[in-house]
């Protein structure tokens, strides 16, 4: 081996971020899709009952839930590599600091008239 | 010296194929080293789309933020005039279109042409009858002029019809000016579900092409990628109308309490 080979790495298999690839079993969809009908079911009924300021917190909530339900199993982050975990966390965490600071511009724009 | 020098790309080949036995794909390209190499960076590449596909309904999710926080009163007696049962049943028959796709990836791996075939099929024909009810709620809001625009009618916002059994109105009656923004929550609804019905026909055009390719034995023999990327980008579809239902319909089912 000469001093070059560990660093040479083609099929990324000495990178401690290499993930072996994994094949899903359709018995995890299947779960997964359980999980989402039932996801559904239950924001159509919790729509329903009157919480008050409640009721948009916990239909975002049942609909982040069955986001990262997917993102995980049927879009396989659950299994892929560090670098595509970060590039997806990255993703969502950029949309969010976007949101944060228009928001906080908005508010302070005309403070009180919400 | 000039062994030192000139070797090393021999030298890394023949530990290469040493380390890793694997058949050459026809598919490979000859700027990615393995094919491991062009499969990490292909998901990779799908994924930098993805988060520009974020950003992008990101824009219309912000809208409908500020739009619905300003004019509650107009958003909360618009959602109520959208179809929450073919709002359900639309979610239910997307997630089962997903849940196909997802198969449909597992049928590549497992290299089962025809099973993959049928997968697909699935896929697009749940993607269709989502979009058939689409326009059968479309058709609605045509007819019940919530179309914004010359022809938008503010009425039955300002003057709720009576309702048989209480003799009240079945809605909280608004004023002239609040009813109007109505206009917006139904402008950002065929903005946001328009675009997301976008994505969906342009899916059904890919599907039906990787379909005829799967048909052709083309993702069966190792070379999965097309069909994982796609798949990628069939759930993000399915992500965006997950947050769109119960932001469009059921913003507040309980108007007279």
């Amino acid at each position: 081996m000469s001093e070059h080979d560990q660093y040479h790495d083609p099929s990324n298999v000495i990178n401690p971020e290499h993930a072996e690839h994994h094949v899903v079993q359709p018995i995890t969809y299947i779960i997964v899709f359980g999980t989402l009908l039932a996801g559904t079911l239950i924001t159509v009924l919790a729509a329903d009952v009157d919480m008050g300021v409640f009721n948009p917190i916990i239909a975002l909530g049942i609909a982040s839930f069955k986001a990262v339900v997917v993102i995980l199993f049927f879009m396989h982050v659950k299994w892929q590599s560090k670098l595509i975990k970060m590039t997806v966390g990255a993703g969502f965490f950029t949309f969010l600091v976007l949101i944060t600071m228009t928001l906080s511009d908005y508010i302070s724009r005309s403070w009180g008239l919400w | 010296m000039d062994n030192a020098i000139a070797t090393h790309p021999d030298v890394h080949g023949a530990a290469h194929e040493e380390d890793h036995e694997h058949v050459m794909l026809p598919q490979h390209r000859h700027h990615f080293e393995t094919e491991q190499q062009q499969r990490e960076a292909g998901s990779f590449g799908m994924w930098l789309f993805l988060l520009t596909e974020i950003m992008f309904f990101g824009g219309m999710f912000f809208a409908y933020l500020l739009y619905r926080n300003w004019y509650n009163p107009a958003f909360v007696a618009a959602s109520n005039q959208l179809n929450v049962t073919e709002g359900a049943i639309n979610t239910v028959i997307l997630i089962t279109s997903g849940f196909f796709m997802a198969l449909g990836v597992w049928a590549a791996e497992m290299k089962k042409q025809k099973l993959l075939v049928i997968f697909l099929v699935l896929t697009t024909i749940f993607g269709c009858a989502f979009l058939g009810v689409k326009a059968d709620e479309y058709h609605e809001k045509y007819e019940k002029h919530h179309i914004p625009g010359a022809s938008f009618d503010i009425r039955e916002f300002v003057n709720p019809p009576i309702d048989a059994k209480t003799g009240k109105p079945s809605q909280v009656p608004m004023a002239p000016d609040m009813a109007q923004k109505t206009q917006i929550f139904f402008f950002l609804y065929f903005a946001m579900t328009g675009m997301h019905a976008f994505h969906m026909i342009i899916g059904i055009v890919l599907l039906v092409w990787l379909i005829w390719r799967a048909n052709n034995g083309d993702f069966t023999e190792g070379y999965v990628a097309p069909i994982e990327n796609f798949g990628l980008y069939w759930h993000f579809v399915d992500i965006v109308w997950l947050f769109l239902f119960p932001l469009l319909y059921l913003i507040n089912r309980h108007p007279l309490n």
